[in-house]
């Protein structure tokens, strides 16, 4: 269908789109109310808002039929809807050029099957990590995702692609789910995969909706495989003074035979070191001769040493933590207004992800503080140093800065092939920038596929790629 | 389809000996790896570069032509089985390894390169390419894009959707676009894992970006023997009950174990079932789960246990196994191989089902199967000449997926659905569901032209089709995009 040129009408039919400022139908609320349960919809209030955003109506069903009727009664009545787990990645992607429905999936939070001699787990998508993993523990199991988002849920880990340290060894959410259930904007439910690890029957969804971010359909059920908890863990510190000499040590890392789980890059501000952590996890004569092989090898390339037993546990739980993750929740929002001495009010924090080869990793870093120093920002990088992932904190400037600095660094990276998303921002900086940067050549298919599944624009119109 | 223009267009794009249009050579492609289908195409293009795999591609989108991408032929569900109407697109020209990258662990290579040239390629550095399917020494990385092959070691690697972190693809409409690459987390939506796997219906990869692994400093490979498929079995339980993850453990059957050493003797012990249990990873890792998975052989009743001492012994043993579906033609004239998945912990109740549904049927199966991750091969034995045979062969083959499923299983684990298992997939799935599946192919291919009538046993319209498109009067103007 090709849009007419001028405002689309507002209101009804599955394909209207309405514009922005007009408020959504009482009788399309009505619908959703009627569909998900009086109990269970309520206004929306401040701490529902999406980007600043306010929706009308927070609705929670809690069967994979009510989630079936509420989009079907959302897409009947124009409604654009923004699906929400604990809300813990609600901040990322760009603001959504509307929403009058938020659709929370608090009540889907049952695990309805542990296959422990399959290894493999299915629970609906409102299910919080940390809960399952509990679950799991006693039968000697994990679900081996550790992103670090506390109060994540199933659903919303894999609609971001959440991932965490051990994704150098264990991959991101596409690696381990196996099959899933979702409802179309239409209410259609559909499943893909299934609950065994090997399984090519049919395409793979699973991958398509794994970093979707809640644009193509409500995920409502997960299947994951699982892998053994391993019975011991330790862990090298390597303090790094260069970003060339973290270069070094994870090169030499990864040319090694080590099989670390995870090889984490924290360093506190531009001006002092770094620190390059690396941890191992196995049985325990496996762990003690490979974190004494890793504290050699990076004991080539600077000081290093292996953590004392009483030392690892507080390590790994401060492992990958977001370098903003102290400035939230609502450190210097929108609202902060201006400076007593009458100058731009910060912003707040800024917290972005860039991405590049292993190899790039000092190139990344440096230009990351030079742009940020150009910018008048401190930096504070941390970030999956052997996958080619950081993540910096930027603080001390305002939007205009901010922003700024979000092109320039943009600019900077894509001359290596390396790329930059913004994942914490206040609602003006975003909405200053392209949160997602450029797609390549493949937008067009993208927006094909968003049309397919999504052809009214429902599900969280312009939070992706491109205005997807 | 008027062939003869599409001959001479096709001849300026590859040149003239790039296009087969006579009947006799045309015949050397009228199967792939299942033989039991056989469709003569109406012209093979083998093109040598993307350029020309696109030009091929846009010249049969704007002829209304399907096609079908072929690699290697080694597949075996019948998944580039030729359309008698269409054009074959055989990228075995295009074998270029195009960029090792040993610093960020990635090759990019052409489709064409076979599966085990990768390895060979990087070797000499200590590296090595993962997904290993039986027939790597053949099958080519496009076709494994296109199965997501797996294979033994798939146990602990995962299957080629996990090692494919880059595509470069050719679109069924000609555009050229550019997937993922060498770096983590592209932004948008996960194109590469969507296509990999979706067996040639989508389009055709014209570059491949692979992940290269680190060889493992240590690899023990133990051979288990066991008087019945129930022991091994235990076995198997115990060992992943014990939190370890081989790189692979496989399993064969008496039947199976006759076959293997009548082809390639490998010095099988007389047996009910083998188990062939491979730990790798650092030294000190592997040596203490060596021991405990031996230790738990044993416990499970193991007859003989055999450990590799040499390259050369872990070589005869792998031997035996990576050969045993063409092994089995050196007992039965005639076999049908099948690929069901089965959650690992029902291997004994399925396997009783179906030695229970053979005999019913007179028939023989042997089972050589991928026992860590539940992926059985049951080669259905039979003879063509003997009267009926055939159909109780066929009809037993599906009563064994059939099986699968009601374990809560899979149709197919590696080979895929192709054209052998399509009328199956609604057994697994709803109509519903597959057409939420196809909805993705209407993205990729709304003509519905690349390898047609494959996988789905319904093709789904895709809003566009029928009837042609027609550009909207003010898209044309150039006023506004489609959305």
């Amino acid at each position: 269908m090709a849009a007419a040129p001028g405002p689309p009408a507002g209101g009804g039919g599955p394909a209207g789109r309405v514009a922005a400022a007009n408020p959504p139908a009482a009788g399309s609320l009505e619908a959703v109310r009627r569909a998900s349960g009086p109990r269970h919809v309520r206004d929306a209030g401040a701490a529902d808002e999406v980007d600043g955003l306010r929706p009308s109506l927070v609705a929670e069903p809690g069967t994979v039929e009510e989630v079936a009727a509420v989009m079907r009664a959302a897409s009947q009545g124009g409604l654009r809807v923004v699906v929400r787990g604990d809300g813990t990645k609600l901040g990322w992607g760009a603001p959504p050029s509307a929403v009058d429905l938020v659709l929370a999936t608090t009540r889907l939070d049952r695990v309805l099957e542990h296959a422990s001699g399959d290894l493999v787990v299915r629970a609906q998508a409102g299910v919080r990590l940390a809960d399952l993993q509990r679950e799991l523990t006693p039968a000697g199991q994990m679900l081996a995702l550790d992103p670090p988002e506390a109060g994540a849920t199933l659903g919303g880990v894999v609609a971001a692609a959440a991932s965490g340290p051990r994704r150098l060894r264990y991959g991101t959410p596409r690696d381990l789910l196996i099959g899933s259930t979702v409802v179309l904007p239409d209410g259609t439910v559909a499943h893909s995969g299934g609950k065994v690890v090997k399984n090519v029957a049919g395409y793979d969804l699973g991958k398509l909706l794994a970093g979707s971010f809640g644009t193509l359909a409500v995920l409502v059920e997960v299947i994951f495989r699982l892998h053994p908890l391993p019975a011991a863990r330790g862990m090298v510190v390597a303090e790094v003074a260069t970003p060339e000499r973290a270069g070094s040590c994870v090169r030499a890392l990864l040319a090694s035979t080590l099989v670390p789980s995870a090889v984490e890059l924290d360093w506190p501000d531009a001006a002092g070191a770094g620190a390059l952590s690396v941890l191992v996890e196995g049985v325990a004569p496996g762990v003690e001769a490979q974190t004494g092989a890793a504290a050699r090898l990076l004991g080539e390339h600077g000081s290093a040493r292996v953590l004392e037993p009483g030392e690892v546990d507080a390590a790994v739980a401060t492992l990958g933590a977001l370098p903003w993750a102290a400035d939230r929740p609502g450190a210097g929002s929108e609202a902060s207004g201006a400076g007593s001495d009458g100058a731009p009010a910060p912003a707040g924090v800024l917290g972005v992800k860039v991405t590049c080869v292993p190899s790039d990793l000092p190139g990344a870093l440096a230009a990351l503080w030079e742009v940020a120093g150009a910018h008048g920002l401190d930096a504070q990088v941390s970030g999956h140093a052997a996958v080619g992932v950081l993540r910096a904190a930027l603080r001390g400037g305002d939007a205009a800065a901010q922003a700024a600095f979000v092109a320039d660094l943009r600019g900077r990276l894509a001359l290596g092939g390396a790329a930059l998303v913004v994942q914490e921002a206040a609602p003006q900086v975003k909405r200053a920038v392209d949160v997602w940067g450029p797609a390549g050549d493949a937008l067009g298919l993208m927006r094909r596929v968003k049309r397919q599944f999504d052809p009214a624009g429902v599900l969280s119109p312009g939070r992706f790629v491109g205005g997807i | 389809m008027d062939r003869d223009r599409l001959i001479r267009q096709m001849r300026q794009i590859v040149g003239g000996d790039g296009v087969i249009h006579e009947r006799n050579q045309l015949r050397t492609y009228e199967t792939d790896g299942l033989a039991a289908f056989r469709v003569i195409p109406a012209l093979v293009v083998l093109p040598e570069t993307a350029a020309q795999v696109q030009a091929v591609v846009r010249a049969c989108h704007q002829a209304e032509v399907p096609f079908v991408a072929r690699g290697s032929g080694t597949g075996l569900s019948g998944g580039a089985l030729p359309h008698a109407e269409g054009v074959l697109v055989v990228l075995s020209r295009m074998r270029r390894v195009v960029e090792v990258d040993y610093e960020n662990q990635r090759a990019v290579v052409e489709p064409g390169v076979i599966n085990l040239q990768v390895t060979k390629e990087v070797a000499a550095r200590g590296y090595y390419y993962a997904p290993d399917p039986s027939s790597q020494q053949v099958c080519s990385i496009g076709g494994n894009v296109a199965e997501n092959s797996g294979g033994a070691h798939c146990l602990k690697y995962g299957f080629t959707t996990n090692h494919v972190t880059g595509l470069e693809l050719v679109l069924p409409d000609g555009e050229l676009v550019h997937l993922g690459g060498k770096g983590p987390d592209p932004v948008g939506y996960d194109l590469v894992g969507a296509f990999v796997g979706s067996e040639g219906t989508l389009g055709i990869a014209t570059k491949v970006t692979v992940r290269l692994l680190r060889k493992p400093e240590s690899v023990r490979t133990l051979l288990a023997a066991y008087d019945t498929t129930d022991a091994a079995g235990e076995a198997v339980s115990k060992i992943i009950s014990a939190g370890i993850v081989p790189a692979a453990v496989e399993m064969m059957d008496a039947l199976a174990i006759e076959a293997a050493e009548a082809a390639v003797h490998p010095n099988y012990p007389d047996a009910g079932a083998v188990l062939i249990v491979e730990l790798d990873g650092p030294a000190a890792e592997v040596v203490h789960q060596f021991d405990e998975v031996e230790r738990l052989c044993r416990e499970a009743g193991s007859t003989t246990i055999q450990i590799a001492q040499s390259e050369a012994q872990r070589a005869l043993f792998w031997k035996g196994r990576k050969s045993a579906f063409a092994a089995v033609g050196r007992i039965s004239p005639d076999y049908y191989v099948q690929d069901g998945v089965i959650p690992r912990t029902a291997l004994g109740a399925v396997l009783r089902r179906i030695g229970e549904m053979a005999a019913e049927r007179g028939l023989r199966v042997a089972n050589v199967f991928h026992a860590g991750d539940g992926n059985l091969h049951p080669l259905v034995l039979y003879d063509a000449d003997v009267e009926g045979q055939e159909e109780r062969a066929e009809e037993l083959s599906a009563e064994i997926l059939f099986a699968c499923l009601d374990h809560g299983g899979s149709i197919t684990g590696e080979h895929g659905v192709g054209a052998d298992k399509k009328q199956y997939l609604p057994r697994q799935f709803s109509a519903d569901d597959l057409d939420v599946m196809q909805l993705l192919r209407c993205a990729f291919d709304p003509a519905g032209r690349c390898n047609p009538g494959k996988v789905f046993p319904t093709p789904r319209l895709c809003g566009e089709v029928p009837g042609k498109r027609r550009v909207h009067p003010v898209e044309q103007a150039g006023l506004a995009e489609v959305f």
